[in-house]
């Protein structure tokens, strides 16, 4: 009962079904009959299997459209929460219950603006530039597994992949900084653009470590590795500290405060983004918080077993007991854990200085992380996690 | 017409559009993006000929790594498309002529060769484990060679981008 | 030409070849140059894993030099933009027929 579009030899896996192991037989709300059902009428109504394969993956893309705007108004509304929870204050509270609708209320005034070209710009690439960024964040969700064979793309290099795909916002950004012919847009881009690229070391070293760990970089097979127990448990103290460099870096690398000097209100106004108003501003925004996802749920199945539910070791009663709770429960929990810790270090650190802040990565992280690495590799040879 | 048919002549017509925009678009910035364009459909190439590896390595390399360095030097001396040089038209028909006869040949060439029977067989030779296992076997010596490689490179980048320290500001130093 | 063959993989790597060799010889900013030459050896490594993938389906030595050739290109291009940056600080320029301090 599954829909497999083959990918010339890679599994591109539509199928949606909820169930975690077999022990929950009675959980089947199966997501993946229905898929079947869609995939065979269209086979049976549609002669033209090429028609047939893009209104597939037509499906595929807009379903994932529609979630990410549902995420990111969630985002939108638990970042201001998490602010007034941080600073003692309520956060909205005044449209809709909770202040649950005022993220609604801004959309609307995003989307009633007036969208301002400035008159020297590069207009080609002034346009461009969001689209790009936006682009950049969602391909990165292509290999996440958001349950048990609920993945879009099954790609075998599916940590390369992300960490090749995310390094492209990049290019994005500097973009906009150049095409908006403003000091302070140039100035944020090429901050931003010194910072990505470095702190990128670190997010792909300490992703490495659960590379050599688990002997594989699909990430079905990372979260398959993780049956008896999660990485972050098995793996000891190099796994701990590549975890704490790989939220350095990635809350460095998806330009979030404290690392946001591409962006420093004080200093640049709104660094890149500083001429961009109206849908194209908040196309950053989504980028943003699609970034924010995408880098707490690659941190959920890396380090802690994405939908794969609380196991140790061989104590069935108490796995089975864990299965009861399905696996795309277990996934959302454990990302909107390491969202929060994000969203907490916003309101903790000061930001660093340009020049600190490359002081920390080629002199701090870096170093370490590469010593890491060896210490990972060594306990991987001599066997010693569990 | 087959998907992949179809997915093939769209990311070739891409990739050549995107050529051609890289040596023709006057501003150098927008070279680089037509540049990265190029190195996505090339990359798309490469994963329909099961080569996903390298597809993701032209990308994190070209795309990510040399074409950021180009925009940020690009940004850094802020050229654009009035300080862009022009060479004259006797050089550009040159190198159309050049260009096109030599192309034109190639494709005569390539016409009229004899198309080799493909191989259907679909293989997992493009996969990660198998490139890996080759790599630190048979080409275990120029893996290491191109590692050091790297290092020297990235030595002589620093050594020749330093500036040199005795020379001071605004001194004349070109004959 | 329903079926893709070698020979019309063939002829995307041919067109961004001379496309290549026509900005290497048409443009005089350095940094375009160096994408033309960009350019000219991902035509080649097209060429390389086509031949990989058509003739021999079972060996995986075009697909080693393409890693070896984006190898070097990185490299190159490393040193490249190095050099351009130093010509740059000398001659405020990066025209490479206005840098002819050896020529005469």
């Amino acid at each position: 009962m599954e829909l497999l579009i083959l990918f010339r030899n890679q599994r591109l896996i539509l199928h949606l079904h909820f169930k975690t192991n077999t022990v929950n037989q009675f959980l089947t709300i199966s997501f993946s009959s229905i898929a079947a059902a869609i995939h065979n009428w269209l086979a049976l109504s549609i002669p033209n299997e090429t028609l047939v394969k893009v209104i597939d993956l037509t499906i595929t893309g807009v379903l994932l459209l529609g979630f990410l705007v549902i995420l990111c108004f969630f985002l939108g509304y638990m970042e201001r929460k998490v602010a007034g929870f941080m600073q003692a204050r309520y956060g909205p509270n005044r449209v809709g219950p909770y202040g649950s609708l005022q993220i609604v209320a801004d959309t609307v005034k995003l989307l009633f603006k007036e969208g301002l070209t400035p008159k020297a710009s590069d207009k080609f690439l002034f346009h461009l530039a969001p689209v790009i960024i936006v682009v950049a964040s969602l391909l990165v969700m292509a290999p996440i597994a958001f349950a048990s064979n609920f993945q879009i793309w099954d790609i075998s290099i599916g940590v390369l992949y992300m960490s090749s795909v995310s390094s492209i916002a990049v290019i994005g950004i500097l973009m906009a900084g150049y095409s908006s012919y403003n000091k302070y847009s140039l100035l944020g881009a090429m901050r931003s653009g010194a910072q990505i690229v470095s702190y990128e070391l670190s997010v792909g070293l300490s992703l490495i470590a659960i590379v050599i760990l688990s002997g594989s970089l699909q990430l079905s097979h990372i979260v398959e590795s993780q049956r008896d127990g999660w990485w972050i448990y098995k793996g000891h103290l190099p796994i701990i500290i590549s975890f704490v460099i790989f939220l350095i870096a990635s809350t460095a690398e998806i330009n979030r405060a404290p690392f946001d000097l591409a962006e420093a209100e004080q200093e640049l106004t709104a660094g890149f983004h500083t001429e961009y108003s109206g849908m194209k501003f908040a196309m950053f925004l989504l980028a943003e918080y699609i970034n924010l996802f995408v880098v707490s749920a690659i941190a959920a199945t890396i380090f802690f077993g994405g939908w794969m539910p609380f196991h140790l070791g061989h104590w069935e009663a108490f796995n089975h007991i864990m299965n009861f709770i399905p696996g795309f429960i277990w996934f959302f929990g454990k990302t909107f854990f390491i969202i929060f810790i994000i969203m907490q270090f916003r309101w903790t650190f000061p930001r660093l200085r340009v020049d600190q802040l490359l002081t920390l990565e080629w002199k701090y992280l870096l170093p370490i992380s590469m010593v890491n690495t060896i210490l990972v590799t060594v306990m991987a040879i001599m066997g010693w996690h569990f | 017409m087959d998907f992949y048919d179809i997915l093939f002549w769209i990311l070739s017509v891409m990739a050549v559009g995107c050529a051609l925009g890289v040596v023709l678009s006057r501003n150098p910035i927008h070279s680089v993006i037509f540049l990265i364009l190029t190195f996505f459909a090339i990359s798309g190439h490469y994963l329909i000929m099961n080569a996903q590896f390298l597809a993701i390595v032209n990308i994190i390399v070209y795309a990510g790594a040399i074409m950021v360095l180009f925009l940020y030097i690009l940004m850094l001396m802020n050229l654009n498309a009035d300080a862009e040089p022009q060479k004259g038209l006797l050089v550009q028909i040159a190198g159309i002529l050049s260009g096109g006869t030599l192309f034109l040949v190639l494709l005569a060439a390539t016409k009229s060769a004899h198309n080799e029977e493909i191989n259907k067989v679909s293989t997992n030779v493009g996969l990660i484990t198998n490139l890996g296992k080759l790599l630190f076997t048979k080409y275990v010596l120029p893996f290491e060679i191109s590692s050091v490689l790297f290092l020297t490179a990235m030595i002589g980048a620093i050594v020749i981008g330093k500036k040199e320290p005795q020379l001071k500001n605004g001194e004349e130093h070109i004959a | 030409m329903n079926e893709i063959g070698l020979s019309q993989v063939l002829f995307v790597s041919c067109a961004l070849f001379f496309i290549g060799i026509y900005g290497f010889l048409t443009r005089r900013n350095m940094i375009t140059m160096l994408m033309s030459v960009e350019l000219i050896l991902n035509s080649v490594n097209i060429n390389f894993i086509a031949f990989n993938k058509y003739l021999f389906a079972h060996k995986l030595d075009g697909l080693f030099f393409t890693l070896f050739i984006i190898t070097i290109a990185a490299a190159e291009a490393s040193v490249a933009i190095a050099i351009i940056i130093n010509l740059y600080r000398n001659y405020h320029t990066i025209d490479v027929e206005e840098v002819d301090t050896m020529k005469f």
